[in-house]
């Protein structure tokens, strides 16, 4: 089964909590999370539907190996239509909240309407009520966490919400749960904003007994753990660096997008890496890094915990960060470092530090951060507006910029709108480094070819997590494939966005796929699920997740012309580094993608395409 | 030879396998709400620590229980619950210095650790060997040999 097939529905506008059944014939269509989430959400809200209206709704998911001993099996997905792009958002978060949903009884929350007044939810197993949240608005998602444990008096509750940042509607407000982890990208956050939801509190304790087979389910995700332990990058690499184990790698590589993508390489990219975080600190002699974390679960512990220089200027008149907190990872130390220029690692860790407590994706943050920072450096951005000097490299401005942010104040309150709105607002929009209105992660598409194909191909505007082609591309998982050619890149691209699909949906980190293909994943759905689970059925629900999603958005107004990449990517060659000389060549890649995918040149699923998958 | 479950928090991540397998094991689904071990999460000090019973051998719930429900395994020196017996008075878990005996609710009787006949689910499903089960006489030999391994003397010249 791996199902619980129970899932709650709450009108917030009526204040009521609803139990139904999970639709099972979706369920093996659809799998769950990512998946069965989406096709709940596009079979209940118009595509053309305002993200921030009161008629969006949003989705939090569990998948079938959520809550169980599969490796990483500890992932919940926050699905709705999204406010910094208007297409789908679905970003997915481990930590242990996920799970607890899980032990709780229920597969999925569906929140829709909106609450006259802040409410959060709380679930006790089968109980679950709306309360008043009026006492939380305002406060942070470390405040909020800690308030609601102490009022149930019960430390073992697990909570996700919204900081600031989300009652606000940044544009790209996370979902935090668990202190550090997130649901993070194109501001789900703010869509729970918009809904005057503060946060979900659960604690379950019924855990998870729907396995169809349980010794068999206990022989493949031992077996598979086993993978993972004898793998170089899930056994050593992500427990000892953490996802920063990359820095130094994709900057040697000329693919390291640098001052909003100025240049590819950085040269201060050594200070702010896996390596620096564990070299002892000139001030206190202590490392950054204090230990590795892991997620609900998770075999490879990748996360990481670390401690800020308490006399760094951002910290040393402010106590409450300095103990223990999570970061630094790679995506967020590019993108309020390197994207910005600045080579401080205490201060990236502030900046990361108030993306965790008021819930900012720190990658669109960062990344707007860039594009403001190159906006002043030409002139167009006075000091006056910003509220301080901001070229590149400032560290100051960065610190500054968070906080304003973060609280909704000053300039603060045009960073919430991202680099796309910015950009336009102030007469450059060729100057946002995003797709679909989201910002780029931490690679460079000039040196990675095929990332420029995933980028403008992703359902959700920019993203590394919807086809990693990174990982063939650089780190040779599972075939290597030079990063410089466009050769055999749609097709790369393809394969990896519907496995993808696949992970997400069963409820496990797609960091697994560094060691595990869809082979690994197979023996433990088909032990816990029922119903045909063949390789050949995984890889037709990952193709139909992704067609669902496409033609949702295609719905939402989205066409071809949205499949693109910055000029600056396909224009201006890379300065230096493997790739100089070098654009994304996107238009040799695009037109096989379409035709491979079985899509019009105009980017919509054919007739025919749909009825195979059943669409 | 009995054998001791050893913890060493300074390797445990957090991922709560341990919870899942004893949950496993002693109910048949995985549910970390009825674990025997518990991983605790300092959270500002980054710091996982897993906490169950450690077998004493003048085992203070064994002697407060009233019925004699409590008694010990000779093959693993396991303090056993024989819930047959038990009539969850709950004195036990007011005797044990450490809290690791405790009440359940859906039994009406304690629980605690039993070391899985000699074969403990959460030492194997532990990912970093956080949790181990070894000689109960040697618990202490793997920080011996470290600090040992620290002396820094010379190699035998002669």
């Amino acid at each position: 089964m791996g199902w619980n097939r129970k899932i709650l529905r709450v009108n917030l506008s009526a204040g009521t909590c609803t139990e139904e059944p999970l639709n099972m014939e979706w369920a093996q269509d659809y799998l769950g999370s990512r998946g069965l989430a989406t096709k709940y959400l596009v079979s209940e809200i118009d595509p053309g539907v305002d993200p921030l209206s009161i008629d969006n709704k949003m989705i939090m998911a569990t998948g079938p190996l959520t809550g169980t001993m599969a490796s990483t099996g500890g992932r919940y997905t926050v699905v709705t239509k999204g406010p910094l792009t208007g297409a789908i958002a679905c970003s997915n978060s481990g930590g242990f909240f996920g799970a607890e949903m899980k032990f709780a009884g229920w597969d999925m929350v569906i929140f829709e309407g909106r609450s006259p007044t802040p409410v959060y939810l709380f679930i006790e197993n089968e109980r679950a009520e709306l309360r008043d949240a009026g006492h939380l608005w305002g406060k942070s998602c470390w405040e909020t966490e800690d308030i609601i444990k102490r009022q149930h008096q019960d430390p073992q509750i697990r909570i996700s919400s919204i900081g600031r940042a989300g009652e606000n509607q940044v544009l790209y407000a996370c979902v935090v749960n668990d202190l550090h982890r997130a649901a993070g990208r194109s501001g789900v956050g703010a869509v729970m904003g918009s809904k005057n939801l503060k946060a979900v509190a659960i604690r379950g304790t019924r855990g998870v007994a729907g396995i169809k087979d349980f010794p068999a389910f206990m022989q493949a995700t031992q077996a598979a753990k086993k993978v993972l332990a004898d793998n170089a990058v899930t056994g050593q690499g992500l427990p000892k660096y953490g996802t920063q184990v990359l820095m130094n790698v994709i900057n040697e590589m000329g693919a390291l997008p640098t001052r909003n993508h100025r240049d590819v390489q950085f040269e201060e990219a050594g200070r702010i890496s896996a390596e620096a975080m564990h070299e002892k600190r000139a001030s206190d002699g202590k490392p950054h890094l204090v230990t590795n974390a892991a997620c609900f679960g998770c075999t490879i512990a990748c996360g990481r915990i670390s401690e800020i220089d308490k006399g760094h200027f951002t910290v040393k008149n402010n106590p409450k960060y300095w103990g223990a907190s999570g970061g630094l990872e790679y995506e967020a130390a590019w993108a309020l470092g390197a994207a910005n220029g600045v080579g401080d690692l205490e201060a990236l860790q502030y900046a990361n530090l108030i993306c965790n407590e008021q819930g900012m994706d720190p990658i669109s943050f960062g990344a707007t951060v860039g594009a403001a920072m190159e906006l002043y450096e030409m002139g167009v951005l006075s000091e006056e507006q910003i509220g301080l000097e901001a070229p590149f490299g400032s560290v100051e401005a960065l610190a500054k910029m968070v906080e304003l942010t973060a609280q909704g104040e000053g300039f603060g309150k045009e960073l919430a709108l991202g680099s796309k709105r910015l950009c336009e607002k102030y007469g450059h929009p060729e100057l946002s480094m995003s797709v679909k209105g989201q910002e780029f992660p931490a690679y460079d598409s000039r040196g990675i070819q095929g990332m420029g194909l995933a980028y403008a191909t992703s359902n959700r505007g920019a993203c590394h997590l919807r086809g990693y082609t990174v990982a063939s591309e650089v780190l040779g998982i599972p075939v290597k494939t030079d990063p410089l050619v466009t050769e055999g890149k749609p097709a790369l691209v393809k394969a990896f966005q519907d496995a993808t699909a696949v992970f997400d949906s069963a409820g496990i980190c797609v960091f697994t796929s560094f060691a595990w293909t869809l082979a690994d994943v197979q023996p433990q759905l088909a032990a816990a699920c029922e119903g045909d689970w063949s390789m050949e059925k995984l890889n037709e629900v990952g193709e139909r997740i992704w067609n669902m999603e496409r033609m949702f958005n295609n719905a939402a107004g989205f066409t071809s012309r949205d499949d693109t990449l910055p000029p600056r990517l396909t224009q201006e060659p890379a300065k230096t580094g493997p790739a100089k000389g070098l654009v994304n060549r996107l238009g040799e890649m695009l037109p096989e993608y379409y035709s491979l995918r079985g899509w019009t040149p105009d980017g919509e699923p054919s007739a025919e395409t749909r009825t195979r998958l059943g669409l | 030879m009995w054998k001791s479950l050893h913890i060493d928090p300074a390797r445990c991540t957090g991922c709560l396998q341990c919870e899942m397998a004893c949950s496993y094991e002693h109910t048949g689904i995985m549910n970390p709400a009825k674990s025997r071990i518990k991983v605790f999460s300092f959270e500002h000090e980054g710091r996982k620590v897993p906490y169950t019973c450690t077998q004493c051998s003048e085992a203070w719930c064994l002697n407060a229980c009233p019925v004699d429900a409590i008694r010990i395994d000779l093959g693993t020196g396991a303090k056993m619950v024989f819930e047959d017996t038990c009539v969850g008075c709950k004195v036990c878990t007011i005797a044990c210095p450490f809290g690791t005996i405790n009440y359940s609710q859906d039994s009406g009787k304690v629980q605690k650790c039993d070391l899985c006949a000699g074969d403990p689910a959460c030492a194997k499903a532990c990912p970093t060997g956080a949790i181990t089960y070894i000689d109960a006489d040697w618990t202490g030999y793997g920080r011996m040999q470290a600090w040992a391994a620290k002396a820094n003397t010379p190699a035998t010249t002669a």
